[in-house]
């Protein structure tokens, strides 16, 4: 077994989300620490909402991954704090979201208010299509819990945005 | 010890709750009146399902001093009505869209106050899923105020219907703020900013909080109304049938 965390993290790059299969886990920031105990390999993951139903098959994803490069007896383990947030993401991981037609969360600042008044909506959210901000949303929950659907005004097209949380 | 028992009812309390709402949202997928709100619900549904989860594996934990066979699984799956502590407006039949809004607005609003006061616990756990949870739980105020103001200050039919609602529901929101023995919440000292948050919306809703209504209780002690039973056989139903069946 070879006992090295960025040997572990280079097999963890292959392992994808299987609802955004262009983001790995490390992109998504989601793999909390590496423990090593006698025999073992423990992976700690966070999900990224509640009842993120992707978890169990990361979970499984992982365990085959390091089973196929000759770890024997691996472990994944849950833990939710601190709680994930998309400020977790990797800016690599953002590039792709885009490039995949979805629009990548912005980045938490002092500034931001991740609670909107009602009837609030995140603005300036960037059309992955066409690059223009003139954009609305549709609706606050899209295809996954952790996206909202939006329309962009100048090309029409809809599109998901990741949203920040 | 006391403690730990009181920790086991409060825990299951909470997953109960959040588990049976969850059941009951989740019968408006595929029946939702848009398609956008029918995948809002249902996303709602999957945040509850998720802390549910939290609170059954949590509780489970607690069991396993004394006993093996307790499982988040079998917490959710093989207790009976007297068994389960949810409130009792979480198992009420969804009725129309207005009185589905309504329970999640008066439900979420409640559960984002409980979440801020459980963050100040000094069980860990807890903390950690109350930090976790209550990030999902402001989406749900959110939408949920929002389309009471919609329906409410809408057209003269939603506003009869989100009235119509607010008759059925009320008398089952006192329960939110009656201590059981075991809580380890206070929740009485949660109603007034509750009131408040609620009057807040019902003003740009034109609604109006009804007054000197009996508050019906019981949901937190195993005393149920009598939809609770036909929730649980549809949600028990495969592990009744087939005894340890998994996918």
């Amino acid at each position: 077994m070879n006992n090295n965390k960025d040997h572990i993290y280079s097999i963890l790059q292959e392992v994808c989300d299987p609802e955004v299969p262009v983001l790995t886990i490390l992109d998504l920031g989601i793999v909390r620490d590496i423990q090593f105990h006698e025999e073992e390999v423990e992976i700690i993951i966070t999900p990224t909402y509640s009842g993120c139903p992707a978890m169990d098959a990361i979970s499984v994803d992982i365990k085959l991954k390091l089973i196929e490069q000759g770890f024997k007896k691996v472990k994944v383990s849950y833990v939710l704090s601190p709680a994930w947030t998309t400020d977790w993401m990797s800016e690599e991981g953002k590039k792709k979201l885009q490039a995949y037609g979805i629009a990548p969360p912005q980045k938490i600042t002092n500034n931001t208010r991740l609670h909107k008044m009602l009837f609030e909506e995140e603005g300036h959210i960037e059309c992955p299509q066409c690059h223009s901000l003139n954009t609305k949303m549709l609706s606050q929950f899209g295809s996954t819990a952790c996206k909202a659907l939006y329309q962009c005004n100048d090309c029409k097209e809809p599109f998901d945005y990741f949203k920040c949380h | 010890m006391p403690h730990t028992k009181n920790a086991l009812s409060f825990t299951l309390h909470l997953a109960d709750t959040a588990l049976i709402l969850a059941q009951r949202n989740g019968e408006w997928c595929a029946h939702g009146p848009i398609l956008e709100q029918d995948i809002a619900i249902t996303n709602i549904t999957l945040d509850l399902i998720g802390q549910a989860r939290n609170f059954y594996q949590y509780a489970a934990r607690l069991h396993e001093a004394n006993e093996n066979a307790v499982t988040e699984d079998s917490l959710a799956y093989l207790r009976t009505e007297g068994q389960f502590k949810n409130l009792l407006i979480c198992e009420l039949p969804n009725g129309d869209w207005a009185q589905t809004i309504l329970r999640q607005f008066f439900f979420s609003t409640f559960q984002m106050l409980l979440f801020e006061k459980m963050k100040q616990s000094n069980n860990t756990q807890w903390v950690a899923i109350a930090e976790k949870s209550i990030k999902e739980t402001h989406y749900h105020v959110k939408w949920s105020s929002e389309w009471v103001i919609r329906l409410g200050d809408g057209t003269t039919e939603s506003h009869d219907r989100i009235t119509k609602a607010l008759d059925t529901l009320w008398m089952y929101t006192g329960e939110f703020f009656i201590p059981a023995s075991y809580e380890m919440i206070e929740v009485t000292a949660l109603k007034n900013e509750w009131m408040n948050k609620v009057k807040e919306v019902f003003d740009e809703a034109t609604l109006t909080i009804p007054e000197n209504v009996f508050m019906q209780t019981g949901g937190k002690n195993g005393v149920h109304t009598e939809n609770l039973g036909f929730v649980l056989t549809e949600l028990q139903y495969l592990q009744r049938v087939f005894p340890g069946a998994e996918w």
